[in-house]
């Protein structure tokens, strides 16, 4: 006799898809070793290089760069980072939720926001939600390099140079542990001096080569160094989020299993005693 | 005891050292320098070549690096290296054939022959050279 069989069919498909999500959930989880692990290599160097950033711009220069310049804010340009792959629970749209608030601030004040977007979520968030964007770049993979980054920063700084944006923000997510992501907006350009009592007094560097040639080439790698910094930290949040979401979901997955399994086998069982019942009844009758 | 200074040196795939030096040798733009406790802010592009780092103690160690730059301040030096290895990991032989190989490209100067980058990787053979060569003299005495 066949009861339940529509419940029998719901279960073997729900059990397929646990299949799916705990194999993604074990696929995410040995990625973000090595996500992590890349993230953590490339640390020490943002950090020092923020710490010479920090420090320079403390500095009294003779000769101040146009990194270094704060300017009346006409246009202001974010590099915004995000995933390439869905499936990573509200990662990317927390990102892009912060994002979107912190532009709005200057749009209310009626300065134009472009964007830089990193990633194809946001490559395709934006696309509907609208949004000037002058660069994109998309499927960099798991161990993104700084060469792949630097066309579309370029087209960020160029557009500073040139006097076209007059901030320039970065936007995406901070590494707090395995099950938390916060999202960051932080202020690249023009450049922040870090709070140190110690070097509040007049002072200035000593440029070798000359101050121009050797900013130059220090600030852009500072850029690119915290916008790579950035994108690999990113990667590390994304498969840790996504470990997470599939560990939900598979979780989910077997709750459901549990509450079909014992509305088919309640089905089953009062088959069987209606049956019983039956014989006993025509038994009796006989 | 030398006076020390708190020094790291980074590069952009790992933390190299970290730790009090009484000096350091490094190759700067515009020719060698040696830094010690209590040097005025400097900033300044590093050419490819050795960092010779003495410790606290006098115990001395070398580094290669293929570029970057050096910061300093009274209280502490910055190394942002482009790459860094620990010299004794580096191969003779491996830079001996990768300068030979760039100076073959230099002089055959085929038409599609990139001229600066065949440049800068004979400079940074040769400054790998330049580090071995320290080392050995280094362990000579």
């Amino acid at each position: 006799m066949a009861v339940g069989k529509e419940i029998r069919t719901q279960i073997a498909s729900i059990k397929g898809t646990q299949k799916i999500t705990s194999a993604m959930e074990m696929v995410a989880a040995s990625k973000m070793r090595k996500a992590q692990d890349r993230m953590e290599t490339g640390k020490p160097y943002a950090q020092r290089m923020r710490a010479v950033v920090g420090h320079l711009a403390n500095a009294n220069p003779e000769y101040k760069h146009m990194y270094m310049v704060e300017r009346e804010a006409k246009r202001v340009g974010y590099i915004i980072v995000s995933s390439d792959r869905g499936l990573c629970g509200g990662l990317n749209i927390n990102v892009f939720k912060k994002a979107i608030l912190s532009s709005k601030e200057w749009a209310d004040k009626g300065v134009a926001v472009d964007l830089a977007l990193i990633g194809a979520k946001a490559s395709g968030f934006f696309k509907s939600v609208g949004g000037n964007v002058v660069a994109r770049i998309r499927d960099l993979g798991e161990a993104p390099s700084i060469a792949d980054l630097i066309g579309s920063v370029k087209v960020m700084l160029d557009a500073y140079s040139d006097g076209k944006i007059d901030r320039l923000y970065l936007v995406g997510n901070e590494f707090v542990n395995t099950m938390v992501q916060k999202p960051f907006v932080s202020q690249l350009l023009p450049l922040e001096p870090e709070e140190n009592e110690e070097l509040k007094h007049h002072w200035d560097y000593i440029y070798e080569p000359d101050a121009e040639e050797l900013l130059d080439g220090l600030l852009t790698r500072y850029v690119e160094s915290q916008v790579y910094q950035a994108v690999v930290e990113n990667a590390a949040c994304e498969q840790a989020a996504r470990m997470i979401a599939m560990k939900n979901a598979t979780d989910n997955a077997g709750d459901l299993i549990e509450g079909l399994q014992l509305v088919y086998n309640k089905a089953r069982q009062a088959a069987i005693t209606q049956e019983l019942s039956e014989i006993v009844g025509g038994a009796a009758a006989v | 005891m030398a006076m020390t200074v708190h020094c790291d040196i980074v590069s952009a795939e790992d933390s190299i050292f970290s730790g009090l030096v009484e000096m350091i040798v490094a190759a700067g733009s515009e020719g060698d320098v040696g830094i010690g406790y209590g040097h005025a802010p400097l900033l300044t592009a590093l050419k490819p070549g050795p960092i010779r780092v003495i410790k606290q103690g006098g115990e001395e160690e070398i580094y290669y690096i293929s570029g970057g730059y050096l910061e300093v301040q009274p209280s502490v030096m910055i190394v942002l290296a482009d790459t860094a290895v620990r010299a004794e990991d580096l191969d003779e032989a491996k830079a001996l054939q990768a300068k030979k190989d760039a100076e073959a490209a230099l002089s055959t100067q085929s038409s599609e022959l990139d001229y600066s980058l065949a440049t800068a990787q004979l400079a940074e053979a040769a400054a790998q050279l330049r580090t071995l060569q320290a080392i050995r003299k280094n362990l000579g005495h």
